[in-house]
Parts: C-alpha cells; sequence; structure tokens
C-alpha cells in the first residue's frame, strides 16, 4: 500500500488551483448571477487541458486518468459549482460515452475536439417519463436508409444549450427494452430537427444551463451510433458508473472549502469575547466535518485507483457519489451555521455553495439510487436480485 | 498511489481471518454469558505470535507493520469484540508505551515477555476525577531513596485482573498539571499493589476491567518508563500510546461494522415477510447501502493512518478521526442491522444482541467522541495558530 500522490498529480493539483483560485473564484458570484458562464472562462479551461484531463493524449486529453480527473473536479468545485458542472457533463458523462464504447472513428471526428474544449459535449438520457427510471426512455429513433431519424425530447440536460454535441439515449426496438432496444448517439445540435427548449430557472449551478432538447425527425447518420445498436443502455450505465466517482470527488472539494472558510470564520469571528473557535459546538462542527472529510477523500482516491487499474468499480463509484453528496451537505449546512446571518447573505459565497451543493444527491442518480445500485450489487452476491 | 494488499499482507490477512473464525468466533458468545476473559485465546494467539503483532522482532514481536496489525484487530474485532479489545490494549497501550519511550533494558524486560505473550499488559491512566480530563491524576508517586512510593486508585482498567505489567500514570509534581505525571513500570506482585473485583457491564463482558489500588506501592525508580529523564513527561508518553490506541480502536471497530453487515444481509436475504426476502424491501437495502458505503470510507480512513504511522508521519490527528469516525459508523451499523434483524436481533439467538451490547462502548472508552472532536479540533486551529482548551 502506498497513499503517496505521485509528483505529476501534485502539480496537475497546483496547476489547477491556481487557475482555480486566481481566474474562477472571482467570477463564481457573477456567474450566478448572470446565469451565464464567460465563454473566455471556458476556453482558458481547455487551453489548460481540463476539459480532457482524463482521455488519452492520442485523443487529445491530457492522459491523467481518472485519478487525475478527480484532482481537478475536486479543485474546481472548490470555487464553482457552476463550472465543475458544466465539465463534469461534458467530460465525466458527455465524452466518456463516446471514449468507452464509440468507433475509433467516432472518437477521432469528436472525442477529439471534445477533450481539447474545441467543442463542448453533454449527455442526454433523462425525459418527462425516465430519470431514475432509466430504462422507461421514449425518445424514438427508426432506422431510414443510411440514418435514424429520431423523435421526442429530453428534459433536464445539462450543457443543453453552451453545448455543440449530444451523447443521447433513444429507443430502436420498442420490443426488446433497456437491454437490446436501446441505442445511443452522438448528435451534433447543427443536425436539421434538432432544437433547444425551455431553459430551467433553478436553485442553485445556476450559470450551468439545464435545458430541454426537442428532435422533430432528427436525422442522424448510422455513423454516429456510439458501439453497437441496441447495446446504448448499457453504455450510459457504464459511463454514470464513471460520472458518479467524480462528482464524488467534485463533493470533496466544495465539503473541503466549507470545512477550510469555517475555521477561518471561526477564528475571526468574536462573541462573548472570544472568537467563537473558543466554543465546543463551533468545534465540534469543524471536527465532524473534517473526519468525514477525511473518510470521503480515501474513498474516492481508492475509487479512482480501482479505475485506472482496470478493477470492477460500480458499487464503489455509487459509494463516492452517495457519500460524496450527503457529506458536502452536512458540510455546507453546517458551514452557514457557523457563519450565522453572514452565511446567509449573498454577498458571501458561502451562501452560493449551499445552494449549489442541493444539486449533488439529485443528479445523475439521486441517493436513493446510488443505494439500490450499492444494495443490489451487495444482494447480488448472495444470489438475491433485487429489483428497483 | 497503490491502494493494493501486497502479496504479504494478503497472507496476513488470511491467516488472521482463519485464526479468527476458528479459534475465536466459537467462544464469542460463551465468553458474553460466562463474564470471562479469554485465557485460551490468548495462549493460542500468543503461540502465533499475536500478541506482540507490530514490535520488531528483537523485542519478541512479529513485524508485521501497523496495517498488518490493524487488520488483525478488525478480523478479530469481526467475530468477537471482547477479544479484540483486549490484544488492543495489551498491545496498543501498554505495550506500546514501553515500546515507544521504554529504556533498551525496559524493552528487553519488560516489552520482550508481553510480545511474546508470556505477560499480559494493562494501562492504568483513568481515576474517578481523571478520565477523558487526563491531566487531573491523582494518583501519588511520591520519592524515597531509590523507590516510589505509589497511593491512589485507578479505575475501569482493562486487563486488571489478568495483566502482569502493568503501565501505571501518577503525580510525581502536584504543582504542575500535566507536566507531573510520570508513568511507572508496575508488575503485579508488586507489594501494596491489589487488584479489585470486575466491573459488571453491558457489553464487552470477556473483558476484564477492574478498580487497582496502590497503598504504599514501592515501585522502584529504575521502572520509570523511559528512566529518570522521562520523570514528569508520563503525560507524553500516554498520548502517544493512546494515538496509537485510537487508531487500533477504528480498526476494531471496522471489523465489527462488517461482521454486522455481513450478518444483517445473510438475515435479509433468508427472514421471509410478505411473501418474499425482506431483502426485497427498500427500507433494508438502504440500510445495506448506508452501512456499507460508510465502512468502505472507514476502510481506507484506517488503513491510509496506518499507512502514515508506518511511514513515520504525525498522525494524531488522523487517529482520532479512525477513533471517531469508527466509533460512530460501528454504532450506526450495528443499530441499523440490529432492526433488520427485527424481533430476532434483540433476542440471545443472533449474535447481534451481544455486538449491540458490545459496540457501545466504543463511543466511550479510550478517549469519547466527544474527546476525539476536541483533539481534531484542536489539532486543526492549531494549526492556523490557535490554542483552544478542552
Amino acid at each position: 500500500m502506498d497513499f503517496t500522490f505521485p509528483k505529476e498529480y501534485q502539480l496537475l493539483r497546483r496547476m489547477v488551483r491556481e487557475f482555480a483560485q486566481n481566474e474562477v473564484a472571482p467570477l463564481a458570484r457573477e456567474i450566478d448571477e448572470k446565469k451565464e458562464i464567460p465563454r473566455q472562462l471556458i476556453d482558458k479551461a481547455a487551453r489548460l487541458g481540463l476539459l480532457g484531463v482524463p482521455f488519452p493524449q492520442k485523443y487529445g486529453g491530457m492522459g491523467a486518468g481518472e485519478t487525475g480527473y478527480c484532482i481537478v473536479m475536486e479543485e474546481l468545485n472548490k470555487v464553482c459549482g457552476s463550472l465543475a458542472v458544466i465539465i463534469g457533463a461534458h467530460i465525466g458523462i458527455g465524452a466518456t460515452a463516446i471514449y468507452l464504447d464509440g468507433s475509433e472513428e467516432l472518437k477521432k471526428k469528436y472525442l477529439t475536439p471534445l477533450a481539447r474544449g474545441e467543442l463542448i459535449g453533454a449527455f442526454a438520457l433523462t425525459e418527462p417519463g425516465a430519470g431514475s427510471d432509466a430504462a422507461s426512455i421514449r425518445t424514438r429513433a427508426e432506422r431510414d436508409g443510411d440514418d435514424y431519424v429520431l423523435n421526442g425530447s429530453k428534459i433536464f440536460i445539462t450543457n443543453g444549450k453552451l453545448s455543440d454535441v449530444v451523447s443521447l439515449l433513444a429507443v430502436t426496438d420498442p420490443s426488446l427494452g433497456a437491454r437490446g432496444g436501446v441505442t445511443a448517439f452522438v448528435i451534433e445540435k447543427t443536425f436539421p430537427g434538432f432544437s433547444t427548449g425551455t431553459e430551467e430557472d433553478k436553485m442553485g449551478i445556476r450559470g450551468s444551463d439545464t435545458t430541454e432538447l426537442i428532435l422533430e425527425n432528427c436525422r442522424v447518420p448510422k455513423e454516429n451510433v456510439i458501439g453497437e445498436v441496441g447495446m446504448g443502455f448499457i453504455t450510459f450505465m457504464k459511463t454514470l458508473d464513471l460520472g458518479r466517482l467524480s462528482l464524488g470527488a467534485a463533493c470533496l472539494g466544495a465539503a473541503q472549502l466549507a470545512l477550510e472558510a469555517s475555521v477561518k470564520w471561526a477564528r475571526i469571528r468574536h462573541l462573548f469575547g472570544k472568537p467563537i473557535a473558543h466554543k465546543q459546538s463551533i468545534q465540534f462542527m469543524i471536527a465532524d466535518m473534517a473526519t468525514e472529510i477525511e473518510a470521503l477523500r480515501s474513498l474516492v482516491y481508492r475509487t479512482a485507483w480501482l479505475v485506472d487499474t482496470g478493477q470492477p468499480f460500480s458499487r464503489e463509484a455509487a459509494m463516492c457519489k452517495l457519500y460524496g453528496s450527503e457529506v458536502l451537505h452536512r458540510c455546507v449546512d453546517r458551514a452557514v451555521q457557523i457563519h450565522g446571518g453572514m452565511g446567509y447573505m449573498r454577498d458571501y459565497f458561502i451562501e452560493l455553495m449551499y445552494r449549489d451543493a442541493r444539486i449533488t444527491e439529485i443528479f445523475e442518480g439521486t441517493s436513493e439510487i446510488q443505494r439500490i445500485v450499492i444494495a443490489s450489487d451487495i444482494f447480488r452476491q448472495e444470489g438475491v436480485r433485487i429489483s428497483p | 498511489m497503490d491502494f493494493a494488499l501486497d502479496e504479504e499482507l494478503r497472507m496476513f490477512q488470511k491467516m488472521f481471518r482463519d485464526f479468527a473464525q476458528n479459534e475465536i468466533a466459537p467462544l464469542a458468545e460463551t465468553l458474553d454469558r460466562e463474564e470471562r476473559p479469554p485465557l485460551e485465546t490468548l495462549k493460542l494467539a500468543a503461540e502465533q505470535g499475536f500478541l506482540g503483532a507490530p514490535f520488531p522482532e528483537r523485542y519478541g514481536g512479529a513485524e508485521i507493520g501497523t496495517i498488518g496489525y490493524c487488520m488483525m484487530l478488525e478480523e478479530i474485532g469481526k467475530v468477537c469484540m471482547s477479544t479484540a479489545m483486549i490484544i488492543e490494549v495489551h498491545t496498543s497501550i501498554a505495550a506500546m508505551g514501553i515500546y515507544l519511550d521504554g529504556t533498551e533494558e525496559q524493552k528487553q524486560t519488560y516489552l520482550k515477555p508481553l510480545a511474546l505473550g508470556e505477560k499480559i499488559g494493562s494501562f492504568a491512566l483513568t481515576e474517578p476525577g481523571a478520565g477523558s480530563d487526563a491531566a487531573s491524576v491523582q494518583t501519588t508517586a511520591i520519592r524515597d531513596g531509590d523507590e516510589y512510593v505509589l497511593n491512589g486508585n485507578k479505575i475501569w482498567i482493562i486487563n486488571g485482573s489478568i495483566a502482569g505489567t502493568f503501565v501505571v500514570f501518577a503525580r510525581t509534581d502536584p504543582e504542575k498539571g500535566a507536566r507531573g505525571i510520570t508513568a511507572f513500570i508496575v508488575e503485579k506482585d508488586t507489594p501494596g499493589f491489589t487488584v479489585g473485583r470486575n466491573e459488571k457491564m453491558m457489553g464487552l463482558r470477556g473483558v476484564p476491567v477492574a478498580t487497582l489500588f496502590f497503598d504504599d506501592c514501592r515501585v522502584p525508580a529504575a521502572n520509570i518508563l523511559g528512566g529518570e529523564e522521562k520523570l514528569n513527561q508520563g503525560f507524553v508518553t500516554a498520548m502517544k500510546a493512546l494515538d496509537y490506541g485510537r487508531l487500533s480502536v477504528g480498526a476494531i471497530c471496522l471489523g465489527v461494522a462488517q461482521g454486522a453487515l455481513e450478518a444483517g444481509v445473510q438475515f435479509a436475504c433468508e427472514r421471509e415477510q410478505f411473501g418474499g426476502p425482506i431483502a426485497l424491501k427498500q427500507a433494508i437495502q438502504n440500510f445495506i447501502a448506508d452501512a456499507a458505503t460508510e465502512i468502505e470510507a472507514l476502510r481506507y480512513l484506517v488503513y491510509h493512518t496506518a499507512w502514515m504511522v508506518d511511514q513515520g508521519q504525525k498522525y494524531t490527528r488522523e487517529a482520532a478521526m479512525a477513533k471517531l469516525f469508527g466509533a460512530e459508523v460501528a454504532g450506526r451499523v450495528v443499530n441499523n442491522m440490529l432492526q433488520t434483524h427485527g424481533g430476532y436481533g434483540y433476542t440471545k439467538d443472533y449474535p447481534i444482541e451481544r455486538i449491540y451490547r458490545d459496540v457501545r462502548a466504543s463511543r466511550i472508552f479510550e478517549g469519547t467522541s466527544e474527546v476525539q472532536r476536541f483533539v481534531i479540533a484542536a489539532d486543526i486551529l492549531g494549526e492556523r495558530g490557535l490554542k483552544i482548551r478542552p
């Protein structure tokens, strides 16, 4: 066993941290209020290689693996939930679906520009009647000559508006259900018949758009099928496994910042003649935050190690997402409490963190879905099959 | 970065697991019922070198490192928390105290027989007025020629009635608080030293917990742990040993939680209600998923801290986290697994009833959860230049 981060990861962390602190943090509040991320910020991230961290260099990526990607998500989510979510949807699920199962041609055509940040990606699974219950999607793809013709709509799509290409799931054979009847496609936003609909107004992560996608006789060439026809559900589930791990890492970063801010505040805020850091109620909140964060850190980087060494990791990734989002929730809640009235004020970043954090227990599989993933993996080993 | 267990650790793990399953598990219920320590197991453990696991071979130890030792405690904790605690106090705080600060001669004389399991060790710090507030020790040690004369009582001392060698903390300077406490090595048959009856406890009934009485007990000055130069520095020794102990308790809690989870999973698959196994109910699945998640997080918190110890890094904060998180996770997991067992969980027909009573102690001994939170917060705030008091 060796828990040391190799030098290249330490350098990567330093580089991302500098970018996050110097370039992103000063804009975080404005991003939230204007509900928009400055394009030059994304371009800057792209120039640093941050839009293709886990992918091999031959596809335009940084080649830093899941461990490197987790480091990036951890550092970015410390300063700006919106940017982390944009990159998470772009890399963690959008481009990852192509990376995992796409043909060599598809990778060259789409993954490389995505990894370089020349294109922005998105991942479209959720529909009005299919979110947690992902197997119930209705969007239809029918073969017509060398094309597929897609009809239907997707909702709550992160980067729906911002993205250039979307990895999207549609039903190719309604008689076969999730396994065999569902196919993943890469769709360019410029394909005729594709349009974006309503953009949601949200509690937090307001700089990242959450938008409806509409497909009306949208023609997609058959070359744009990711992997094999009928196997899209599996591609998407594998993709979400990786997405969950990186969200755990993102939660780790924000929780860490909530702790650091709380410690700083507890030292400078005086009550009853002394800094509130001298009160046990405050000390114990800080101790609990630090303890849970330390446990989460081990869990996240051990899971990243499982991925990078080619071992199974579905259960552990679900644990990272579940535990990460719940630890983050508790940490930002305590941070607001420690900051008192200041924690509720919009001129201070704790308020923003509190709103941004809440989504992590919901998107890319709610906490309840993560528990099903974990429990079904455990019971499967005992020969008991559970269904959601 | 490498989270893999190397060949040697995997071999150790299998050996500990076999030993725990074959030799310790079958006795767990008996120890609880008869309220007696597993002397027969300790003898077997000694033969295997399990009573000196982390110490160098030159002191009679097995020299398997702290990760290996934590795995041993984990496997034993999985089947019998009483046995694990006896071995933990013997190894992690009593013998470790001598290993960390003892003179070379003391290590040969006292550590070696402990590591070989010829004697059991005990660690006597707590008093009626000094538990969490360890600096308030009242037991006195007054110099008289080449000896110290000890007077006072120690309470709740684990291994009290089975130990041959005790590390005893006594006040050598009444003026100086924590800096006036000295650690002494006291042997069982020293005149003036007696051990009271065992406490009756909710759980951990296999662990002998006794009051120690010192009544003009004369101890050679040579038995100051670390020699004369460590006079009045016993508190530092105690804190260092307790750091190691806290990590060890975290490892035991990891085992306890894992054992409880496995019992809960098995029960949920077998128990049928409303026409199918209760494993099919989401309420049960949620218990299992939360337990498995927290255990996974705890596991690498413990191993990471053990690795820090073996690397010679400072680990006070992380050890307190391992103890705090371990005890709290084990408490939650065991409670939810008892709930999974329903009425059966409340009966003596299933081990979870005993485990529930046993695990409650883990939030209290070797520093309550509240004391751990203080240690963690003090370390974090201290790093930023703010000194806090309990």
